[in-house]
């Protein structure tokens, strides 16, 4: 048996399998012993370009040689032994040997091949920068460990890809720095010599949570390519167990939503009679089904007020109140219109007052009834209800509070903020107004906001109130 | 509301297009200034448990929108949580996440807001500023909108790797009851106009490395899946049809959510899921194995069955195709053996002419030998007559993730 000392990388490999080569050792007669320090790929080294030829000068295959390159890296020790056991079949009868995978060298071979591309890819992946501050500049530090010693072969990616920065990956066997004009390589630290915060990382995990799909846990898909042993170096796999203990009820939680949402066969016509009575449509509309808010809604909460009211209110939809007591605007936002139609100088009694939308929508917040946005679907399914009522009452001025009033008659085209406050002629009265809800007045951010948006409603009020006296004494 | 809000509605918003490929653009590096490369190879840089890889930053430019698309979440009539960023809060995340590794680069969408060419141009704007501003040589993928004007597009294809109209659904009819702003026919004369450009910048390309570029990774649709009735043949007709006429690099298929009951599993009822893995196997068997849509999903049999792969599937209606000896059967032959990939076939190509195959040969390329056993000769194998009345062992695992990019 014949030792062959060698320095341990790519090029030590070369040079004595070489001479090994020149010498017609037969690779089972020798036996490659490690020496060097650490195992390093000369990546730069300019030398490197002849082909290695052996003494009966058949050619090594191309392929080989970039194979090689990168099974060097291989943390295993029976690389060298394997490499040149290949190599000797290569050059002694067995030029196509790379080509027949299931040769058991060329399997073992490629196999390492592999994992060492493998492991190169998934440090491409896996590296995390974290921003730091040195010596007044800002550097890029990340913390991986390698399966194999890639370092070096992994370097120019990182360099042509982040040129622009400063930066350095860390790692336990060897470290490599980028400053912005040249690679260099040190050796390796430990895990606590990196940083470990970043701002931006709150962001990229609200990411990460909001782009997973609940509905579809495969969780072993996930770890066939992002396998455990690198968990504790990304910062994402800190809410894993978070969202997986979640998934199960925000699925459920889509599933309802998805169910209280509108498939079109759940809306049906409303049963509006041919009537301008206000009592026999109150009543046909007590068993509206037309959507599906009925469901979960107490009951239908019709408008209120006299027949021929010269003066008519359309608001959104009755709240968590008005659904108890059955009668509109009497919750927190009515109190506050009250107090808006008296300082206007209007009677409630002598107006009618209804909303676009019959049924209270809400969704549950703890045990509290939270107030939702009616849709355009439902508002189009309850609207032949408002135009009923529209028909009996035929006010002298139309009030629309708020937004969803405004689209419900009107249109996509109105805007509340631009359109408010002045008197126009629409397809369903005259003297039509748009003014804000009463309820956005409780949304204001502080005292002398709320001030200012009351006294402007209030104005709106009076503006009615002062066409209707002229229109109508 | 903090970008953090927006970024959660947002993403979630996003989160129902299936794509995140990062693949098979030219390859650039900011050595000469900017910040980014590509290398032609997609890179996964995080896995969720879903199972899918995030590989972009995938978000949407707002889900307020205008249309009323009954399919999706973000439809007008939908009570979902809205948002919208500026462009230059989009410029910044992705930047952020780039420098730190997390991802490859951009995918944008956006509800339509006011009208198209005012959402389009916003889009455009933010990969505009992303190129000439911060000179990023990351990945674009932009979504269009077949509605936008041309100046835009072919704005968009400056910047972008990628552009992608989705068909949204199978047949013009199911869009037309679904998706009422939407037009089968516009969505088809958009994909050609994208198309048209692509080729005439691979010819100028060709010609001189100065040419300019558009859209180097070409284009790419999502079908919606079980919304309507339309069949799985309507399904791979309408895709056959797409990368044939407008040379599609990929058609991605989602199955609809609003998700399925948990209590419909396999296999008596059929669980979009599984039907979305089929449809990406017989993609694949028509991209990549040749096949056409008659021989997996034939007029008689509309549908695939979910128990079973369709090349499988197929294997075992034509028992006469069968048994094929991997020592001497063509390419074509090989590409239809159930268990057989096409990188295995190759390998298997490579090998036979110097080393006559055996089973042991076949386990050391995890082939799944039981799977292709009644159907292969190999030196040291024939198969019994094809047993068709015994059930076959079920495989899932003959084709890649389809989910998977890169």
């Amino acid at each position: 048996m014949r030792r062959i000392f060698f320095v341990q990388n790519f090029a030590g490999w070369r040079k004595a399998a070489r001479d090994a080569l020149a010498a017609e050792l037969d690779p089972r007669s020798i036996v490659w012993d490690e020496q060097g320090d650490h195992p390093r790929l000369e990546l730069f080294d300019e030398q490197e370009t002849a082909p290695v030829v052996s003494a009966n000068t058949s050619p090594v295959p191309r392929d080989f040689v970039e194979m090689a390159r990168r099974v060097a890296c291989h943390r295993s020790e029976q690389r060298w032994a394997l490499l040149y056991r290949v190599l000797w079949r290569l050059t002694h009868g067995e030029p196509h040997l790379l080509r027949i995978e299931v040769d058991p060298d060329v399997h073992d071979l490629v196999a390492m091949d592999k994992a060492v591309r493998r492991d190169v890819h998934k440090m491409r992946a896996f590296v995390r920068f974290r921003e730091v501050r040195r010596e007044g500049a800002v550097w890029f530090v990340a913390w991986f460990e390698p399966a194999h010693h890639i370092v070096e072969l992994n370097a120019p990616f990182f360099r042509d890809r982040f040129a622009g920065m400063n930066w350095s990956i860390l790692t336990p066997d060897r470290c490599v720095h980028w400053d912005g004009s040249q690679l260099s390589f040190t050796a390796g630290v430990p895990r606590a010599d990196a940083p470990v915060h970043d701002d931006a990382e709150a962001l990229w995990l609200t990411y990460y949570g909001s782009i997973f799909n609940p509905a579809r846990v495969k969780t072993r898909a996930m770890q066939s390519e992002m396998p455990k042993k690198y968990w504790r170096n990304l910062p994402e796999t800190a809410i894993l167990p978070e969202l997986l203990r979640e998934a199960p009820s925000r699925t459920a939680e889509m599933i309802a939503r998805s169910r209280s949402k509108a498939t079109p066969d759940e809306f049906h016509p409303a049963p509006v009679p041919d009537s301008t009575s206000l009592a026999t449509l109150r009543k046909a509309a007590l068993g509206c089904t037309a959507c599906p808010l009925y469901r979960n809604a107490t009951q239908t909460v019709f408008g209120e007020g006299p027949k021929h009211a010269p003066l008519m209110f359309v608001g959104e939809q009755p709240g968590d109140q008005e659904d108890v007591a059955g009668r509109p605007f009497v919750g927190p936002a009515g109190r506050l219109f009250d107090r808006a139609l008296e300082d206007a100088g209007i009677d409630r009694p002598s107006a009618y007052v209804t909303n676009a939308v019959k049924h209270f929508k809400w969704e549950p917040r703890g045990k509290r009834r939270l107030h939702a946005k009616p849709n355009a679907r439902e508002m189009t399914a309850c609207r032949p209800w408002l135009l009923a009522e529209l028909a009996a009452v035929r006010p002298v001025v139309l009030v629309l509070l708020g937004g969803t009033a405004a689209q419900s008659l009107l249109g996509r085209e109105v805007r509340v903020m631009r359109d408010r406050g002045r008197i126009f002629p629409s397809a369903h009265c005259e003297r039509t107004l748009v003014t804000v809800h009463p309820s956005a007045l409780l949304r204001a951010p502080d005292e002398t906001a709320r001030e200012r948006n009351y006294a402007e409603f209030v104005a709106d009020l009076k503006l009615a109130a002062e066409v209707l006296r002229r229109t109508h004494p | 509301m903090d970008v953090r809000t927006k970024l959660s509605i947002l993403a979630d918003a996003a989160k129902y297009d299936a794509s995140c490929a990062s693949s098979g653009t030219v390859q650039r590096t900011s050595r000469d200034g900017g910040i980014g490369s590509t290398t032609g190879m997609g890179i996964c840089h995080s896995y969720t448990p879903d199972g899918r890889c995030v590989s972009l930053l995938k978000i949407l430019l707002t889900n307020f929108c205008v249309y009323d698309c009954l399919y999706c979440i973000n439809r007008a009539s939908s009570g979902v949580r809205r948002a919208r960023f500026t462009p230059e809060e989009i410029v910044n995340l992705t930047l952020d996440f780039y420098r730190r590794n997390y991802i490859e680069g951009l995918f944008l969408s956006s509800g339509i807001i006011r009208n198209p060419d005012h959402t389009m141009e916003q889009v455009v704007q933010v990969a505009r500023k992303l190129r000439v501003e911060h000179g990023f040589r990351g990945y674009i993928h932009l979504k269009t909108i077949p509605e936008a004007s041309p100046e835009l597009i072919e704005e968009a294809g400056r910047w972008a790797d990628r552009l992608s109209i989705n068909i949204e659904l199978p047949t013009a009819q199911d869009l037309g009851k679904l998706a009422p702003e939407k037009n089968h026919d516009r969505i088809r004369h958009a994909m050609s106009v994208i198309e048209k450009r692509v080729t005439e910048s691979k010819v100028g390309r060709a010609k001189s490395r100065k040419a300019p570029l558009f859209a180097p990774a070409g284009q790419s649709t999502q079908m919606i899946v079980g919304a309507t009735p339309s069949s799985d043949r309507d399904v791979l007709a309408q895709a056959k049809s797409l990368y044939d006429q407008h040379r599609l690099r990929r058609v991605y298929y989602s199955a609809f959510s609003p998700i399925p009951d948990a209590s419909s599993k396999l296999p008596v009822t059929a669980p979009p899921l599984v039907r979305e893995h089929r449809l990406y196997q017989a993609d694949w068997l028509m991209r990549f194995y040749g096949f056409e849509v008659d021989e997996i999903a034939s007029p008689g049999a509309p549908d695939l069955p979910l128990d079973l792969d369709p090349k499988h599937a197929w294997a075992l209606r034509n028992p006469e195709w069968f048994p094929v000896d991997l020592n001497r059967a063509p390419r074509e032959l090989l590409l239809r053996v159930p268990g057989l990939g096409v990188r295995n076939v190759d390998r298997i190509l490579a090998i036979r002419r110097w080393h006559s195959l055996r089973l042991d040969d076949l386990t050391r390329l995890r082939v799944p030998v039981q799977k292709a056993l009644p159907f292969i000769v190999t030196a040291d194998h024939i198969p019994r007559a094809l047993g068709l009345a015994s059930k076959p062992a079920r495989q899932l695992e003959l084709f890649d993730n389809p989910t998977r990019s890169a």
